[in-house]
């Protein structure tokens, strides 16, 4: 009970990671077809600015609550996917001082280099977080003694760059409609339409994912067994269909909404189907890790349960006051005195 | 190079780099909010301007801080499996409970701050950069917790191949833990504090600003006053707890060879680890570690020879760390007292405003020789006692390991030059117009 009860925390984390960090990676990438100058790029800047830093927050919880509870799982999940997570690391990095530093020095061409950060820095980890999670879904070559037989390129099969594929496309969707949210005039109307234009494009790839993850993955095992479950892909379906006809209805706010929980119900379904399975092998079947057989101890779980529970909700509760406080369009007036500041 | 030896570097190098950015984050955070406060009980305008400019060289030191962070709690699950396999249910609680109790507050709240000039009352604008400076001060005390878990292991029983948590209030409470906690975070607040000391020497000797850079100077001189005698005082104590817990890592420290009742504090001695002994010898106390590390001067302290060879950590390099450490902090308390006779008239003092700028760097390199010796002291152990480090290395591939070290020491050695240039670029700028601070700076 205990160890279900952490699975679960541990897909909720990491969809709220994907939901919030999901408009801001997502936002990264459209910076250069979506501002026509550097005033524009500012304010496209600040529409993130207050925010990205605690939303990468909940990558640093979900990681450490993948420790925490299931330390097994922590140790071969991140020691087998070593450099898809490295590049993951460093694109981030690159990504945040870019965020940090493009307002430091006035030059066009500090601030070109550190636009194309923002661009790599941001697809990077949208593309690999998606394929990492493909994979999981589809399991690992790990052998009985536990070590995983594939590299980089392992991860590369068509089902995971297909899952790649599903998050870039997400995320730039939850991005796009995030600027429409904090914008006005020209840039919200650009924002709007490349949201428009880019949700026909999730429709057919989250489409092939559903069908790749039907003949790859053994995740409807789980759907077949409890069809009360089923709720949770129609709900991903649902929340999809949904954020369209509210980006045909310029209803900004509540498509981001929409965007946002077909984030969560897409992440989430993958995770369900995976339980009990955290990390599961293609090769040896004993080897897979799951919440039972890579779990922390139960003292140890309890612990952390109240302190998730305690603190988790404080968390959203101050960061909800927090996109409250910000939630005004950006305006040029903000960005043209002292940037970031 | 073994899987071993790459990740052993890569790991230090991280860890380094990431701790050239944390203590003037813990620092001057506390320093800004100071600042701050006095501004809103006051109305005295150079405080809020003070604030806003000390604050564009945190944020800029903050988000090197936070990126290199990251990677570093990921390290541990791609690099030290075999580690993370066997003791995170302890270790991984606690960097867990680290980003949902502090890093969480002060990121978010840090973004209100710069964000919310204009948003926010005065005194609530205030509240944030508090509550910013005791996050990241609780993000120290859990960290050192973690650490002090890998110095003296406690609370656990040896059960299911691992170790597991028997006892969460001994691990969190155990002395030596706020040992290493004090020991840190007054290193870090020294640390802020001589930054802002030299960074307003420099504008002293140009004389801009001097109303602004002398209040600034003061605040920083007495924060830094103040923990440089209770580093001193407290690292003593700190020392003590080493002697008793970790007796490998006190001979080293003290190059000591062979264990002896009155063991002398030696002045000055090159250790020849290969021959076991010490090339030369100058200066002996008799008696004096013994009375340092145990309080009685005919104590027996253990020399290095008492434990096998396989058991004992690089003599050296702890040795030279430890000195460089000790001497740096007497160093700190004799500049900090100077300057405290001189605080009335400082700009009549370009001597010692000279010695401030240039004394900059000296407190990070404290930092470092302090955690070369709490590391590399610990060897050849990632849990005193309990598992050696060449047990605890990932069964991965060696080229991994290689490209993503050589990665490490590009991004960063960058990232670092940048970093430094900025801050440094922003600090000779010097602070906005009083007009800019109250009026239009507000805006954003």
């Amino acid at each position: 009970m205990l160890e279900t009860t952490w699975f679960i925390l541990w897909g909720v984390l990491w969809s709220v990671y994907f939901m919030l960090d999901g408009y801001d990676l997502g936002l990264g990438p459209l910076l250069p077809f979506l501002a026509k100058n550097d005033t524009e790029r500012r304010i496209i800047h600040r529409a993130m600015g207050p925010f990205w830093d605690g939303n990468e927050v909940w990558l640093i919880t979900a990681g450490g609550v993948t420790f925490a509870a299931f330390p097994t799982t922590y140790a071969m999940m991140f020691s087998s996917l070593y450099s898809a997570l490295m590049l993951i690391l460093f694109a981030l990095i690159f990504r945040g001082v870019a965020l940090a530093f493009r307002g430091e020095v006035d030059n066009p061409r500090w601030k070109a280099f550190w636009d194309g950060c923002l661009v790599v820095g941001s697809f990077l980890p949208a593309l690999l977080f998606g394929v990492a999670f493909a994979n999981i879904f589809r399991g690992l070559p790990i052998d009985a003694a536990g070590i995983y037989r594939g590299n980089l390129f392992t991860l590369l099969n068509p089902y995971g760059l297909l899952g790649g594929v599903l998050f870039v496309c997400l995320f730039l969707v939850h991005g796009s409609l995030w600027l429409a949210v904090k914008t006005a005039g020209a840039l919200q109307a650009r924002a709007g339409a490349m949201a428009g234009r880019l949700w026909p494009v999730l429709l057919v790839v989250a489409a092939m994912f559903l069908l790749g993850t039907r003949t790859q993955t053994p995740l409807f095992n789980n759907y077949q067994a409890r069809p009360v479950l089923l709720l949770i892909p129609t709900l991903a379906v649902a929340s999809l269909i949904y954020t369209y006809v509210l980006i045909r209805r310029a209803a900004w706010w509540q498509a981001w909404f929409a965007s946002s929980l077909t984030i969560v119900s897409i992440t989430l379904f993958g995770v369900v189907g995976l339980y009990p399975n955290l990390f599961p092998s293609s090769l040896a079947p004993a080897a897979s890790l799951t919440a039972f057989n890579s779990a922390s101890s139960p003292l140890t779980l309890k612990i952390m349960l109240g302190v998730a529970l305690t603190f988790v909700p404080l968390v959203i509760a101050y960061q909800t006051w927090v996109h409250f406080l910000f939630k005004d369009k950006v305006t040029e007036q903000d960005v043209t005195y002292d940037e970031g500041y | 190079m073994d899987v071993l030896m790459l990740s052993r570097l890569q790991f230090a190098g991280a860890t380094f780099f990431h701790f050239l950015f944390v203590p003037l984050t813990l620092g001057l955070s506390i320093l800004i909010a100071i600042m701050e406060t006095v501004y809103v009980r006051t109305g005295d305008q150079d405080y809020r301007r003070m604030a806003r400019f000390w604050g564009k060289i945190f944020i800029i030191n903050f988000a090197v801080g936070v990126v290199t962070g990251i990677t570093l709690e990921f390290q541990f699950g791609t690099n030290w499996a075999r580690y993370s396999k066997y003791v995170g249910d302890i270790f991984g609680s606690l960097l867990a409970i680290e980003a949902t109790l502090a890093f969480f507050l002060e990121s978010t709240f840090l973004a209100v701050w710069i964000f919310g000039w204009k948003r926010l009352s005065p005194k609530l604008h205030c509240l944030c950069i508090w509550l910013v400076a005791f996050a990241s001060s609780m993000s120290a005390l859990w960290i050192p917790i973690a650490n002090a878990w890998m110095q003296h292991p406690v609370g656990f029983v040896l059960r299911n191949g691992r170790a597991e948590l028997s006892d969460f209030l001994a691990v969190v409470t155990q002395p030596f833990a706020f040992q290493i906690f004090f020991h840190t975070v007054s290193g870090a607040y020294i640390l802020g504090g001589f930054f802002v000391m030299g960074v307003s020497a420099y504008h002293l000797l140009r004389q801009q600003e001097t109303a602004f850079f002398t209040k600034s100077f003061r605040l920083a001189l007495t924060f830094a006053l103040i923990f440089a005698v209770a580093a001193v005082v407290q690292g003593h104590i700190h020392g003590a707890e080493v002697a008793k817990l970790q007796p490998t890592k006190l001979a080293a420290m003290e190059a000591l060879w062979d264990t002896q009742a009155n063991a002398p504090q030696v002045l000055f001695l090159i250790p020849d680890e290969k021959n076991e002994r010490n090339l030369v010898e100058w200066g002996k106390i008799p008696g004096a570690l013994s009375l340092l590390a145990y309080h009685s001067s005919q104590a027996t302290v253990k020399g290095l020879k008492d434990f096998s060879p396989e058991d004992r950590p690089p003599v050296a390099l702890t040795f030279v760390a430890f000195r460089v450490m000790v001497g740096l902090g007497f160093l700190f308390v004799l500049l900090t007292v100077v300057g405290w006779f001189k605080r009335r008239n400082l700009e009549a003092s370009p001597g010692y405003l000279k010695i401030m700028l240039y004394a900059i760097p000296l407190p990070y390199l404290a930092l470092q020789a302090g955690w070369i010796v709490t590391e590399v002291g610990r060897q050849p152990w990632i849990v005193y006692g309990l598992m050696r480090t060449k047990d605890a290395v990932s069964p991965i591939a060696t080229s991994q390991v290689a490209i993503s070290l050589a990665a490490f020491i590009l991004v960063y050695s960058a990232l670092g030059v940048l970093a430094f240039y900025l801050i440094g670029k922003q600090a000779r700028r010097g602070p906005e117009p009083l007009a800019a601070a109250a009026g239009q700076g507000e805006e954003s």
